[in-house]
């Protein structure tokens, strides 16, 4: 958990390099890069929550609205007051991030179940605002006509583009988590995880970090939800709903919740899942779903990540 | 009385927001007799009662059992849906922490609800209510008689399950299991049994809170989750393990869903309820009636 070692990270860069043109030669998977994009949309986010829930052992069930937030800033600001779509999506993390500070600031102080249920009232609460100011957001219909992205006038207007844009965007903010979880800041987040009472007893200043990491993980959120709205050029309120936060939370535990790696693998997994295989169930595609995530709650508690391991140790028995 | 209309308006929204809170208060039980033999936030307890909902209009209109006959073969359905929970997806769980036992019930609430839209499609349902629809006028406020049924069934629970935790050897023990399991397994009593039997129990008021709310909002398939958030929220307002908590954190959500719907604007009813409740956690984090010392022996 600790180490993380270089081959793989290498290994899986190369394969996302190569990704799209080994999908183009296939025509039964060449629209698969147009699913990636969303697999590093969702990989942003559950980068983010596995350091706040994995490493940090916080538990946040509202994070869908952060990437609402990410998303509505950038859509509003783009669409309505013609701001560069840079800068609309560094506002939108910033908006982020100020909100994060003062919701987590009180909400952290809490525990187990209780944490649980303030995130998730939060998460309801920016829901609801999405879909009553309907002055800005167009309300439950959503917001049409947010533009693309482009710069120095290439523009990332294909999925294959668009594709290597996200993905180089998660593997910077990859290098820079792995960086962080193995530096005395790692450390601290996972002394509080084992116990609070300890790490405070060694000076850690455990309120700090878990504002810290949980505004991380939100910042995070947001790019991805700016990422998202200039990908579609349309969002509406039920993308960011409730749903979407236990999607991200069942993205981390298929996964697994305790290895970086987990938030990359649950969050391509269901993104396929959820946008193409599970669609071949056709109605009983709900009940496949959670049949699914209720056998690896069973049978993995690790996660998907945590399987070789789990196989390793079963072989030599 | 027509000469008071904010008055009269004002007290009508007291009695449909008291109407509503029971509903809530009764899901908050629920989640707490789990919570208090298991220390699991079991979030498929609204998919109870949207079972018992939708299994009551099964039986009592499609399959014309009489109301008397229709309620208990709905309650010991669901019952049966509870108990499957614990035996299908709790006890399975060879690690369980906050997280795993969290995604579990969730995962559990997915199949429920595919299944219950499987077998009942997407509308809703409505139910004949218990003793008709006209409408009692007491100086101007209109009391539906439904309403009368689920403040009842709420006044029944509650005594009902003080007197079983108080005056029975098996409430003792689930009790027992809930101050402290170990010490109860030493005492010879089978913990797994009671596990079982609060997953039963929950079940059960679930379905009646379910199948008295029918006649009066109808039921469908997904509505088992919103009820799931409002009655995890009245348990926690509460203060998560104690039984008047429910009630009182159910009520107050549902004052204060029905007031700010009624007085201030109804999309953000829900919102109101939530940051009350948010607000409460921030300045008592134990919520009303919760005992902070008592909530750091919990393990979650």
């Amino acid at each position: 958990m600790l180490r993380i070692r270089k081959a793989p990270m290498l290994a899986g860069a190369l394969l996302i390099l190569v990704f799209p043109w080994i999908a183009s030669r296939i025509p039964a998977i060449s629209h698969y890069p147009d699913l990636m994009v969303f697999a590093g949309v969702y990989a942003l986010i559950t980068i983010g929550l596995s350091l706040l829930m994995g490493y940090a052992g916080q538990i946040s069930l509202g994070h869908a609205a952060f990437f609402g937030i990410g998303a509505y800033v950038s859509g509003v600001l783009t669409t309505q007051f013609d701001v560069n779509a840079w800068l609309g999506m560094l506002l939108g993390a910033v908006a982020a991030a100020a909100v994060a500070v003062a919701i987590g600031a009180p909400s952290l102080k809490l525990r187990g179940h209780y944490l649980a249920m303030a995130t998730l009232a939060f998460g309801i609460i920016i829901n609801i605002v999405f879909r009553e100011e309907a002055r800005w957001t167009g309300g439950p219909d959503g917001m049409v006509g947010i533009s693309g992205l482009s710069v120095f006038g290439y523009a990332f207007d294909t999925a294959g583009k668009y594709y290597y844009l996200v993905w180089a965007i998660v593997a910077a903010v990859f290098l820079f988590t792995v960086n962080l979880i193995q530096s005395p800041t790692g450390r601290a987040l996972r002394a509080i995880h084992a116990s609070e009472a300890a790490s405070a007893a060694m000076g850690i200043p455990i309120a700090r970090y878990k504002v810290i990491v949980f505004t991380f993980s939100a910042v995070l959120a947001a790019l991805a939800g700016s990422l998202y709205a200039h990908y579609m050029n349309f969002i509406n309120p039920a993308t960011f709903d409730l749903f979407f936060s236990i999607k991200l939370i069942i993205m981390i535990a298929l996964g697994g919740m305790h290895s970086i790696w987990g938030a990359i693998i649950g969050a391509i997994l269901v993104a396929f899942l959820s946008l193409e295989w599970l669609h071949y169930f056709e109605e009983f595609e709900i009940v496949v779903y959670g049949a699914i995530l209720l056998l690896v709650t069973i049978f993995l508690p690790e996660g998907l990540a945590g399987a070789p391991a789990k196989l390793m140790a079963r072989m030599r028995r | 009385m027509e000469s008071f209309p904010f008055v009269n308006q004002l007290l009508q929204f007291l009695v449909t927001g008291l109407t509503v809170g029971a509903i809530y208060a009764m899901v908050a039980i629920g989640f707490n007799i789990i919570y208090n033999v298991t220390e699991i936030i079991n979030l498929a307890q609204g998919e109870f009662v949207m079972l018992g909902g939708l299994l009551m209009v099964s039986t009592h209109v499609s399959l014309g059992l009489p109301l008397l006959l229709a309620f208990p073969v709905t309650v010991l359905g669901v019952t049966l849906v509870g108990i499957l929970l614990d035996r299908l997806a709790i006890r399975p769980i060879r690690k369980p922490s906050v997280m795993t036992l969290i995604i579990a019930t969730v995962a559990a609430s997915i199949i429920i609800k595919g299944l219950a839209m499987i077998i009942w499609g997407k509308s809703p349902y409505d139910l004949p209510a218990f003793s008709g629809r006209t409408p009692i006028d007491i100086g101007g406020v209109i009391i539906q008689p439904q309403y009368l049924w689920v403040v009842g069934f709420l006044v029944a629970v509650a005594v009902g399950l003080t007197l079983f935790f108080n005056r029975t050897i098996l409430g003792k023990a689930m009790g027992a299991c809930a101050d402290n399991p170990d010490a109860a397994r030493l005492v010879g009593i089978n913990v797994r049994h009671m596990v079982l039997l609060s997953f039963a129990l929950s079940a059960a008021i679930g379905a009646v809170a379910g199948l008295t709310l029918t006649p009066i909002a109808l039921m469908d398939y997904d509505r088992g989750a919103m009820l799931a958030i409002k009655g995890f929220g009245a348990a926690i307002l509460g203060g998560l393990g104690s039984f008047p908590g429910a009630i009182l954190g159910g009520l107050i959500l549902g004052l204060i869903e029905s007031l700010s719907a009624g007085m201030l604007d109804s999309g953000y009813k829900d919102a109101y309820a939530l940051i009350i409740l948010l607000a409460v956690l921030f300045i008592r984090p134990s919520g009303i009636l919760g005992n902070l010392e008592v909530s750091r022996f919990k393990r979650f």
